[in-house]
């Protein structure tokens, strides 16, 4: 049966395009490349690469970006669960971290590029009353050298992202009572959780972590975007080696492409090894029965930090909005003095054509993805265990992106493969599947069995239990999970930009290539096209099983 | 609704977890009759019912041969067997209408659907709530339907995994009556799986006690 080769399907899919492409990485990073005149194996490439001027920075951003943006977003994240409570604001503030899942990386990181720069929206709206500045301050604060607006662009996006994972693990873990049980032995709540519950839940996100990690220290958008210039970081300064007219830096770019696969494992050891060190030393600080301390403090910080990153890409998204309307808008003034559809008229016959083909790409990629999704999931319910391999599907996540999707360049030009359009889906594919199968995989493995054998006693066969019980009972997960993958999609920027060869324009590779231009006004237009996207479909998600059950009322809250 | 007049036939029956039996069962039931078994939680119940519906986990060793309709449905899949079932909660398909619900379990041959349905509502008292959301009607209501439900579907035997637990006392009398009478004349062999002392003595069955 077919269902029983899915499993098998989704491991050659995911695995042997990443392994492939590691492989091809190395080897013209060791000089062997017959097809650029590299017929034997020679340390030149790293000779080469060691020499680049600025390297050891580059290096360096990136294994701390991959750290602190990390480090930064779990603390937030533990710190904001742990003083959480059923109130109106932690509930607010929970239901609105669900949408920045959705907002691409470039969109969120333009936003707050528009935010945060000299002329931007703040110095707008402090200026000139707080700060006396007339002109814009001549300050490096977009693209510091530092890469501190770096981390902060990608803790908007990977703070929500480990939220909603905690979220999505807390359930099996019955938080409630363990605090309190720890609050009955005097913790004061805070205190409790930390202490009780969160020991618990870090093994559960601990893949989501290293994700987190493996993101953020080889990311090229949000690099391209806030990232230092000069040099850049070692993922975007390998794009440009692989970019380079003289075919000769390839193998260059490949030395770089395996140098970042081992800042990423560096960046994944030294996190491990922190680990291991809080384990011993948590250990005491659980045990050493202190009962409370600095609650105060931790609350200001753990809900603070929260508002903070939702405001900003809020407000990021509203300048983004205000930028691609404005016409006359001097320095200090916070709001433009005109406003225009201009900017709008011109980008629209632009538009088009990259927004089909952006939602050519998700929704065949998203399509592949449930079906794999729906298949493997169906297929461990009928075989009633779980199948172990799947935990491969993070490794699209933990490889970095320029690591092997180098190496796969390399493999299909010698194969003189160029069947652009399905491999770019392809390559979302291995993006997508992983975020979809993730979304999913919870609401179809807890839902009730006893459905599918009532069907099955009432008569029907399992495929029928599937597509009359199972399927229509679940719509709203599944349609979740769609809505989730059409994201994922919609703001890949690499493997579109690699896999196309460059001739594919998707709304994403367009924004990011307008930042070097610096039109804010065209750059707003495109940004908000990306970022409105992945929300319609999220939208779309959330009100089609309202609108189609609408005469159930027993369909009406997630099942 | 049609009568069979086989009995099932649960032939030397041994449910096995490693080296532990759980259950072990040899026994005949009549149509028309309900067999009660009850004992401890743990004691191989839910195990028993599960094998002769066809959902056993294969991490239990089972032996013996069911039979049915004078077939051997032992190794058939839950699905094939004639065997419906009876849930502790009424699980009517909350994306279903209610007359959907009762269509959804009928047999494909059944030609004159809609007119069965409407007399099977009216027989238990609720005529005309075919078009209704099954989430709108009471517990009472709800645990009618999918009696009428399990019946429409033609089952040759039927088991009941406590039933009538999740019924407060009055609703339960009530329903013990209905679904023991319907049983009854529709000639169907029944399990009865319970706690409850005055289900097994409602039942009028023979009753075997699990250890």
């Amino acid at each position: 049966m077919l269902l029983r080769l899915t499993p098998v399907v989704v491991l050659v899919l995911l695995v042997v395009p990443i392994l492939a492409g590691v492989a091809m990485a190395l080897l013209p990073a060791f000089g062997y490349l017959p097809a650029l005149g590299g017929e034997s194996f020679s340390l030149a490439p790293w000779r080469e690469l060691l020499a680049q001027p600025g390297l050891a920075r580059s290096v360096g951003i990136s294994l701390a970006s991959g750290l602190i943006t990390t480090a930064l977003s779990l603390a937030v994240v533990l710190l904001f669960l742990a003083v959480a409570a059923d109130t109106r604001l932690d509930r607010w503030l929970r239901r609105l971290v669900s949408p920045l899942l959705a907002l691409p990386h470039a969109a969120a990181a333009f936003g707050l590029a528009f935010l945060i720069a000299p002329s931007g929206l703040l110095a707008r709206l402090f200026s000139p009353g707080l700060t006396g500045w007339e002109q814009p301050p001549d300050w490096l604060i977009l693209q510091d050298p530092w890469g501190l607006s770096l981390m902060l662009g990608l803790v908007i996006k990977e703070l929500p992202f480990l939220l909603l994972m905690s979220l999505a693990a807390l359930p099996q873990l019955d938080a409630p009572r363990r605090v309190a049980l720890a609050r009955s032995l005097g913790y004061h709540p805070t205190t409790a959780w930390l202490k009780g519950v969160a020991p618990a839940l870090y093994p559960l996100i601990r893949l989501p972590v290293y994700a987190v990690i493996a993101f953020a220290s080889s990311v090229v958008d949000v690099a391209m975007i806030l990232g230092p210039t000069l040099p850049p970081t070692l993922a975007v300064s390998v794009l440009e080696w692989f970019h380079d007219p003289d075919l000769a830096k390839r193998f260059l770019a490949a030395a770089g492409a395996v140098l970042q696969l081992g800042v990423t494992l560096a960046a994944l050891l030294i996190w491990w090894g922190l680990e291991c060190l809080t384990r011993r030393l948590g250990r005491r600080w659980v045990e050493n029965g202190r009962r409370r301390g600095g609650e105060r403090w931790l609350r200001l910080t753990g809900r603070g930090f929260l508002i903070i990153t939702t405001l900003t890409a809020g407000l990021g998204l509203i300048g983004l909005a205000l930028y691609s309307v404005a016409g006359f808008w001097r320095f200090p003034d916070a709001l433009p003095t005109t406003l225009t559809p201009r900017h709008w008229q011109t980008a629209l016959p632009a538009l088009g054509g990259p927004v089909a083909t952006t939602l050519v790409i998700a929704t065949s990629a998203t399509l592949l993805a449930m079906l794999l999704t729906l298949a493997a999931l169906e297929h461990e319910q009928r075989r009633g265990r779980r199948t172990a391999t799947l935990a491969l599907l993070y490794l699209p996540l933990i490889v970095p992106q320029i690591a092997f999707l180098f190496g796969l360049m390399v493999l299909l030009e010698s194969l003189d493969i160029r069947a652009r359009l399905p491999l770019v889906i392809l390559t979302h594919l291995l993006f997508v599947l992983p975020y979809v199968f993730l979304s999913m995989a919870e609401s179809y493995r807890h839902f009730d069995p006893r459905w599918t054998r009532l069907a099955l006693t009432l008569g029907h066969s399992p495929n029928a239990a599937f597509w009359r019980v199972r399927l229509p009972m679940l719509l709203a997960p599944i349609l979740t999970a769609a809505a989730v993958g059409m994201a994922v999609s919609i703001g890949q920027y690499l493997p579109t930009l690699l896999l196309g060869g460059g001739r594919i324009a998707t709304v994403t590779t367009e924004a990011v290539s307008l930042a070097s231009g610096g039109n804010r006004r065209i750059i707003g237009v495109w940004a908000l096209v990306q970022a409105i996207l992945p929300l319609l479909g999220f939208i779309l998600a959330m009100g089609l099983p309202r609108l189609l059950w609408s005469h159930r009322r027993g369909m009406q809250g997630a099942p | 609704m049609k009568t069979t007049s086989h009995p099932l036939a649960l032939e030397r029956i041994r449910i096995a977890l490693g080296t532990k039996t759980l259950v072990e069962i040899d026994t005949l039931i009549d149509p028309g009759e309900v067999l009660t078994v009850m004992g401890p939680s743990g004691a191989g119940k839910s195990t028993l019912l599960a094998m002769i519906a066809g959902f056993l986990d294969p991490a239990f060793e089972a032996r013996g041969r069911i039979w049915l309709r004078g077939r051997d449905i032992t190794a058939l899949p839950a699905e094939a067997r004639g065997v419906g079932l009876l849930f502790q909660d009424p699980l009517l398909f909350p994306h279903l209408s209610v007359a959907g619900n009762l269509r959804f379990g009928m047999p494909r041959r059944v030609k004159d659907k809609n007119a069965r349905i409407e007399q099977a509502l009216h027989d238990v008292g609720l005529a005309g709530f075919g078009s209704r959301d099954p989430a709108t009607l009471s517990g009472g209501q709800q645990a009618r339907i999918a009696l009428i439900r399990l019946l429409l579907s033609e089952p040759a035997a039927v088991l009941l995994d406590e039933p009538f637990s999740r019924l407060d006392r009055q609703l339960r009398h009530e329903m013990r009556r209905l679904v023991f009478d319907r049983l009854h004349h529709a000639g169907l062999p029944s399990l009865l799986v319970t706690h409850d002392h005055e289900d097994a003595e409602d039942a009028g069955g023979p009753l075997i006690t699990l250890a």
